[in-house]
């Protein structure tokens, strides 16, 4: 019954991801003034990749070819790390939240091996850079989250990537993370989904040789992994309902709450990018050393007792 | 050699057993491989030589191991030291190797005085040179005398360790001997610092004082980092991965020094479980690095350079030496569900108890290291991006990559034995966990009682103490392979034109790229050396030759980073060396005369402070 629940929870996430990206497109336009493409846009992108041909590089080996499935199925399993919709429908005793950070490292490793794999040096731009954020995003990630754990857990709890209430020191660390959100999912100002300038594309950078089905793949990766971001930044600030049960009833509840807090955060992470202008490479250091700071700071909050 | 055959005595327990089986497990695959290694490299003579030099080799490592007496143990590792000399300067023709090697002989002597300085004291004030006797006498010893013993234990094992600032001769020496010399100098010579740790401060002194801990943990959060950074602007494959050795050690020693930190603090299960993690990498380390040390001696067979700048496509022409090498560098970045992964999970854990049940400094200081080994294995991921990605994808850099061929069959038994090690540590890790448990329970004898709980358990699933988490590496690998099936089978049957078509990488329509537009490997890193910069104080050197005011002839670029520990600590401690030296030259005249009354002079003396009745 779980694990039936569970896939179909990770079969909704992964098709209804691209339409929180698509939703934050139409926020970005609406704040421009803009009419935008419509909402089902990242689907008809996906469905067009979906039906063209592919064109693979001959310098490029095995490794470029399995990275779109070894991306998607790595996120794919990832989501079984997360409270989605229900916290009754996470992580079954399999592992924690560092499983979840983990897979994706996994996926981003063999991305980034896929972006020198076809001797392009866009490529190999974008995978250098990417390893570089990843690198100062990790400790932010792992600390914001290991702040909440300790913080609100039962006296045994785990690293597990859901609080257990509001608190302030949760509110910090959530800021921190939030950051770190901006940082993975490629949102300004730290990357920019929308221009293919080589100066600036970093995610884009590493996936400018694919095309056709495999592109489709690591776009809807893409959105996924964004949802399982905005999963974990709502079920660290703002958990409800906790400890539910798998009853079915208590699961749609959960699920509707759930999408609120997607469009919240969708919402402010559209307003975040109208706002803001994309930093330079070296500043991205900073601003994650900020977001390290906050982290720090939940943390002494957290031992004062907030 | 009579006091040899009369201190002799062998010691079987669980740690040691533990160590010689991680000898074992990397030694007995680097004869394999040095089989086929030797035979293409050397002649037949020097080839039989080498085996002996590495059979007596990881011999003295056993007997370090296995040793029960301070004099015994002394003399195996010295005979270490040596063995392992003559190793790294085997290819003496190279003035490489003689560099390498004096540096090394010189550290890994001083390291020796000091665990000398160290056994003398034990021995005054115990009496004997049996370890069950200087542990029966150790909670006699004073304070004072465990600190200083403290102090020279950590000095004299972390020079042969590696912990920053005593690695210095580690990027050197393993990377100049022979690559399956290297693969057992990297897995199993420093595990038996390690070893040595292990056994005379946490197995003989007793409950520590907490700043060991603390003291131990600093050093390993900077080995960690130091190692890693220096490790990404590496591109010669060996230093590289010597540089990986040092940033490993520092996280055997995070497991290790948040145990010791947890034991004199009471927290008993913990203090064995945190032991047990570091235990857990000790075993990860020896064995990917040794199998990425065997890949380096595979490359170096195929394309006679180092150098990853010059290398590039081969996983076309090896490619079973590029898998064994993407295990190990999965391994290493401590990415799912391989052995790194593992390890890395369990010492991030005990920070997290320590995070959470500390007092308030505590509580920053595990969430310092917390972050500081987040921070290290993320750069580390980028490091093996940068050494798989550059060396073994895209185009081939030169005529040697392109003309490579895959290693003989000796070197890849032994290459893909160990990457299968390798995946087994991961997807076993319930069961060895265990096992580590025990052999860590056995010199910390945590209460049975709350132990008991943390041994039970099915054989797929590591509990950890102190929290409810659990990790099943085996469900990991069952989701990875069920959502990578998935996604791929989905892809195959509704892509309507799953047609794959042969281009050229986009040119932007300028010319066809080579391996002139690649990404180098100094590039992949330059960001690093920015962001690290004040670490790391880089330089470059650019020459132009013009013809004209307006046409340049050559440019020559050349960029470098400072090695801040060598100039800055110990050049001026070696030229306060020879500064020395030059005074003590004024007594040394050359003439014989002098030097009689010398002696005259001091026999004079002796008899005058020693001499009355």
């Amino acid at each position: 019954m779980k694990a039936s629940l569970l896939l179909l929870q990770a079969g909704i996430a992964v098709l209804g991801a691209p339409l929180v990206s698509g939703f934050i497109r139409k926020v970005k336009n609406a704040l421009r003034m803009r009419q935008g493409a419509s909402l089902g846009q990242p689907y008809y992108n996906i469905a067009k990749y979906m039906a063209k041909e592919e064109v693979v590089s001959e310098a490029t080996s095995w490794i470029f070819r399995w990275t779109p499935s070894i991306v998607l199925g790595s996120t794919v399993a990832a989501l079984m790390f997360v409270p989605v919709f229900s916290f009754s429908l996470s992580a079954p005793g399999m592992g924690d939240v560092l499983t979840l950070f983990f897979l994706f490292s996994l996926g981003r490793f063999f991305l980034a091996l896929a972006g020198l794999d076809t001797g392009s040096a866009f490529g190999g731009m974008g995978s250098s850079r990417e390893m570089f954020i990843a690198s100062f995003v990790e400790p932010v990630a792992i600390l914001s989250v290991a702040v909440v754990a300790g913080h609100s857990a039962s006296p045994q709890g785990g690293l597990m990537a859901c609080s257990m209430g509001m608190s302030f020191s949760g509110m910090v660390a959530a800021a921190a993370l939030f950051m770190v959100v901006l940082a993975e999912t490629s949102r300004i100002p730290v990357d920019n989904q929308e221009t293919h300038l080589e100066l600036t594309m970093i995610h884009e950078a590493m996936l400018l040789e694919y095309s056709g089905p495999s592109l489709a793949m690591l776009e809807t990766a893409a959105h996924t992994k964004q949802l399982i971001w905005f999963s974990l930044l709502g079920a660290i600030l703002w958990p409800w309902p906790v400890g539910s049960s798998a009853a079915l009833s208590d699961i749609a509840a959960a699920a509707a709450f759930f999408v609120l807090k997607i469009v919240l955060c969708a919402v402010i992470v559209g307003l975040t990018e109208v706002s803001l202008a994309k930093m330079r490479l070296f500043r991205v250091a900073d601003f994650l050393g900020l977001a390290f700071l906050f982290s720090v700071l939940a943390l002494v909050i957290s031992g004062l007792g907030y | 050699m009579f006091f040899l055959s009369q201190n002799s005595r062998w010691c079987f327990d669980l740690l040691a057993l533990f160590f010689l089986g991680v000898i074992a497990l990397v030694s007995l695959p680097s004869f394999l491989f040095s089989a086929g290694y030797l035979r293409a490299q050397f002649s037949r003579g020097r080839s039989l030589l080498a085996t002996g030099l590495t059979v007596f080799f990881v011999l003295s490592m056993a007997a370090v191991v296995a040793s029960a007496n301070l004099i015994f143990f002394l003399f195996a590792w010295e005979f270490m030291s040596l063995v392992s000399y003559f190793l790294v300067v085997f290819e003496h023709e190279h003035e490489a190797s003689v560099k390498a090697g004096m540096i090394y002989l010189v550290m890994t002597h001083v390291g020796t005085a000091f665990l000398l300085a160290a056994f003398l004291l034990m021995h005054a004030q115990a009496g004997t040179w049996d370890f069950e006797g200087i542990r029966a006498a150790a909670p006699a010893f004073t304070p004072a005398l465990k600190n200083i013993l403290f102090g020279l234990f950590l000095v004299g094992f972390g020079m042969k360790a590696g912990i920053v600032p005593l690695h210095i001769w580690l990027p050197y020496a393993h990377p100049q001997a022979p690559a399956p010399v290297s693969s057992i100098m990297s897995g199993a010579m420093i595990k038996v610092a390690i070893y040595g740790l292990l056994r005379f401060i946490a197995g003989m002194l007793g409950v520590p004082p907490v700043w060991w801990g603390n003291v131990i943990l600093v050093a390993a959060g900077i080995s960690c980092l130091v190692g890693v950074i220096y490790a990404l602007m590496e591109h010669d494959i060996k230093k590289l991965l010597a540089y990986h050795s040092v940033e490993n050690i520092g996280i055997i020693l995070l497991g290790i020094g948040a145990g010791m930190v947890f034991w004199s603090w009471g927290w008993g299960v913990l203090a064995a479980a945190a032991f047990a993690a570091g235990l857990y990498h000790t075993v990860n380390h020896a064995v990917f690095k040794g199998l990425l040390f065997l890949c380096s001696g595979s490359i170096q067979v195929a394309t006679g350079t180092r150098d990853i700048e010059k290398l590039g496509g081969l996983i076309k022409r090896m490619p079973q030496t590029a898998a064994s090498f993407l295990v190990g560098a999965m391994a290493i970045s401590a990415l799912p569900p391989l052995s790194g992964f593992v390890s890395e999970w369990l010492i991030f854990q005990v920070f997290f108890v320590g995070l959470r049940d500390a007092s308030s400094g505590g509580k920053l200081f595990f969430a310092g290291m917390m972050a500081c080994l987040a921070l290290t294995s993320a750069l580390a991921a980028a490091c093996f991006v940068k050494a798989f990605g550059v060396a073994f994808l895209a185009m081939p850099r030169g005529r040697a990559a392109a003309e490579a061929r895959e290693a003989s069959l000796s070197m890849r038994s032994a290459m893909i034995f160990l990457a299968a090690l390798t995946v087994a540590l991961g997807l076993g890790a319930g069961l060895v966990w265990k096992m580590f448990c025990a052999v860590a329970a056995s010199f910390l004898e945590p209460p049975a009682s709350a132990w008991s709980g943390l041994l039970s358990g099915s054989w797929d699933l590591i509990r950890f103490p102190g929290t409810d988490a659990c990790l099943r590496t085996p469900m990991i690998m069952l989701a990875l392979g069920a959502g990578i099936a998935a996604v791929y089978l989905f892809v195959r049957l509704t892509a309507r034109k799953r047609v794959m078509t042969a281009g050229r990488t986009w040119d932007c329509g300028y010319y066809r790229l080579d391996h002139r537009t690649e990404y180098t490997a100094t590039a992949f890193s330059k960001p690093f050396r920015i962001a690290f910069s004040f670490f790391l104080l880089p330089y470059r050197k650019t020459e132009k030759i013009r013809d004209s005011f307006y046409h340049v002839k050559e440019f020559t670029y050349e960029t470098a980073t400072t090695p801040i520990f060598k100039r800055y600590l110990y050049d001026p401690m070696v030229r306060g060396l020879f500064k020395l030296a030059q005074y003590v030259k004024g007594f040394q005249m050359g003439s014989i005369h002098w030097y009689l009354a010398y002696i005259f002079v001091t026999i004079l003396i002796l008899v005058v402070i020693f001499g009355r009745p």
